[in-house]
């Protein structure tokens, strides 16, 4: 029955379609090909949700080897839901794409885009997907190779260098992951996630496990772009074509988290990471100096992709904030978050996106007046903007709202306070982009660009800035699917 | 006495300290971008000699059934290993391409050069 097939599906469907879009070398071929295989993405991650949330974890044995022995691919609500997010957006972004990828690019390089675009998805699907720690790092290499190829194929000469540098952080922050798997390895004897858990304790070599840790928390962090370590970051996000923006801006970070929150959660468990390291203290600093860091920096950004992506630092330290709460409550927050700044962020990328498309420039200073001519594309932007400073009616709301409760259910008032505090400095930032684009009035050169773009690229961008609306309003959706996912991580693996 | 002793025992995990080090602190301390890859090479090299050490059985054959054998060294860091170093061949062609394509278009590949190039926040 191909209904059970589906966890191997979902990852095998994009890696094959790469192949075929390699072969044909068109450009419109290839996104014929990457669009249809791309769209059963969501659709397949949606019935593995409701597998989920009706049956419970799904395991499936690849190739019929059992685990532990055999790689072991285990769908609970927590990858359920990474993948349904990641799935989603990449094929929201699909038929944007293809204006997008046409304008930025020469002919003959539209095909790779599209086969790298497709190894990507596959790479973040997989790690969230799989139960076995060296399967997850093949694929983590898989998407950050293609990644590394898609952030070189951005206009300026910038976007080389770009994609030069994370080449070599990100690669140094996968092979510290490999470093920590192999010392777990050694010790445990085991690669399964599950087996993992249950032989972790009885192993003995205490200080070898907590060295395992920490190798795997650096590595993992360089790929969060957790601060101190986000220093790729920018360049990259401003630097690639704004498809492959959105698209990382939107996931890739995500699903890195996820993979943390596994290691920290379901395989150690909260008594060896809370309990027997700072861990906890040491994310809680960094989270908030990432909060407050990324917003700064942001405030005196000129160049409005950079702006985000500075942006996108601090909104990821509210993501590891809550994990340093250590409480179900701040799992969900950071669960939520996850979810809701693949909108806020897909949406603000794709309208810069826009931008470049009509206009050519995304500084700040040469976007004056734009509001006025390109209405529909710069209101879906203050909309993903208040969003991101976290007004009520929209998703940014939903995620502090928990985070809040989680600060409070701990008596920790400070934290709240700085929450907020942190979200008054977004406002700057984002109304530094709003004011350009409606407070100034557009010049003679700028009425002629001719209005929002084709209609290809607006829907999608109404697609996401609806997302952060309505799930802003009417949460119970992604709250639901977060708190089932934040209580079985929590609960860890451990028999 | 007894430090030198523990070193030479444990002589390939030295080795692997080595390696990752020194990988680690020329990708760090060199501006010239192959030597870079250069470096990240050898750290990933080290990560290759930490697995296969620990797969070895001391006394144990190749993992091959045979009549009379009952130890056998543990084939699974082997093959997790080699696919780690296609990953990381394809990881080296990669920064190299990017390398040539950076010369292309800096006409340099040394960082300090590049970037007085690129200070501007286009």
């Amino acid at each position: 029955m191909i209904f059970e097939q589906l966890p191997a599906l979902i990852v095998a469907v994009p890696l094959l379609a790469s192949v075929f879009t390699t072969m044909f070398q068109r450009g419109h071929v290839a996104w014929w090909i990457t669009t249809l295989s791309i769209f059963s993405l969501p659709v397949m991650a949606w019935l593995m949700t409701v597998e989920v949330l009706t049956n419970g974890t799904i395991s499936y044995a690849m190739g019929g080897w059992e685990p532990p022995i055999g790689i072991e691919y285990r769908i609970d609500a927590a990858n359920a839901l990474v993948i349904l997010i990641v799935s989603a957006v990449a094929a929201v972004i699909m038929p944007y794409a293809r204006a997008s990828v046409t304008a930025e690019m020469a002919s003959d390089q539209h095909a790779w885009f599209y086969t790298m675009y497709l190894l990507c998805v596959s790479g973040l699907i997989g790690i969230a997907a799989t139960g076995d720690a060296f399967n997850a790092f093949v694929f983590l290499e898989i998407s950050s190779l293609s990644t590394y190829t898609m952030i070189a194929l951005g206009q300026s000469r910038r976007s080389l260098l770009a994609a030069y540098q994370y080449l070599i952080v990100g690669t140094i922050g996968a092979t510290f992951y490999v470093i920590g798997v192999g010392l777990l390895y050694i010790v445990t004897g085991t690669l399964n996630f599950n087996d993992m858990a249950q032989r972790l304790p009885e192993a003995g070599y205490e200080n070898a496990i907590l060295a395992a840790l920490a190798f795997i928390t650096v590595g993992l962090g360089l790929k969060i772009a957790l601060f101190p370590l986000h220093v790729w970051l920018p360049n990259a996000y401003a630097k690639a074509p704004s498809v492959a923006t959105a698209l990382l801006a939107a996931t890739a970070t995500k699903v890195a988290i996820y993979l943390l929150m596994r290691v920290f959660f379901s395989i150690y468990g909260t008594s060896i990471i809370f309990e027997q390291l700072p861990v906890l203290e040491l994310m809680l600093i960094l989270s908030i100096t990432a909060m407050f860091a990324g917003s700064i920096v942001a405030v005196f950004e000129n160049n409005a992709k950079r702006l985000m992506a500075y942006s996108s630092v601090a909104q990821v330290g509210y993501m590891t904030l809550g994990i340093a709460m250590a409480s179900v409550l701040g799992l969900s927050g950071s669960l939520i978050h996850l979810a809701n700044h693949a909108f806020m962020k897909g949406a603000a990328f794709l309208v810069l996106g826009a931008v470049a498309y009509r206009l050519g420039s995304v500084k700040i200073s040469d976007m004056g007046g734009i509001g006025r001519v390109m209405p529909i594309s710069m209101g879906c932007f203050v909309i993903a903007g208040l969003s991101l400073i976290g007004v009520p009616g929209t998703v940014g709301f939903i995620s502090k709202y928990y985070l809040v409760l989680a600060t409070f259910e701990k008596g920790w008032w400070w934290l709240a306070f700085l929450i907020v505090l942190s979200s008054l400095i977004a406002v700057l930032y984002v109304g530094r982009v709003v004011e350009a684009a409606w407070f100034k009035t557009p010049s003679v050169e700028m009425r002629q660009i001719g209005g929002d773009p084709p209609m290809v690229m607006l829907v999608p961008i109404l697609l996401l800035t609806l997302g952060c609306v309505v799930f802003g309003i009417d949460a119970s959706l992604t709250s639901g699917l977060a708190e089932t996912a934040a209580q079985s991580l929590f609960a860890g693996w451990r028999q | 006495m007894d430090l030198l002793e523990g070193i030479i025992q444990r002589y390939n995990d030295w080795i692997t300290i080595f390696l990752m080090v020194s990988g680690l602190y020329i990708v760090v301390a060199r501006g010239n971008m192959i030597k870079k890859l250069v470096g990240l090479s050898l750290f990933q090299t080290s990560v290759f000699l930490l697995y296969i050490s620990a797969g070895k059985v001391i006394g144990g054959t190749a993992p091959i059934l045979a009549d009379g054998i009952t130890a056998y060294s543990n084939p699974l860091p082997h093959v997790l290993i080699l696919t780690a170093i296609v990953v990381g061949v394809a990881t080296l062609a990669l920064g190299l391409a990017l390398v040539v394509r950076i010369n292309e278009v800096y006409g340099t590949i040394e960082e300090e050069e590049i970037f007085p190039l690129e200070d501007d926040d286009a």
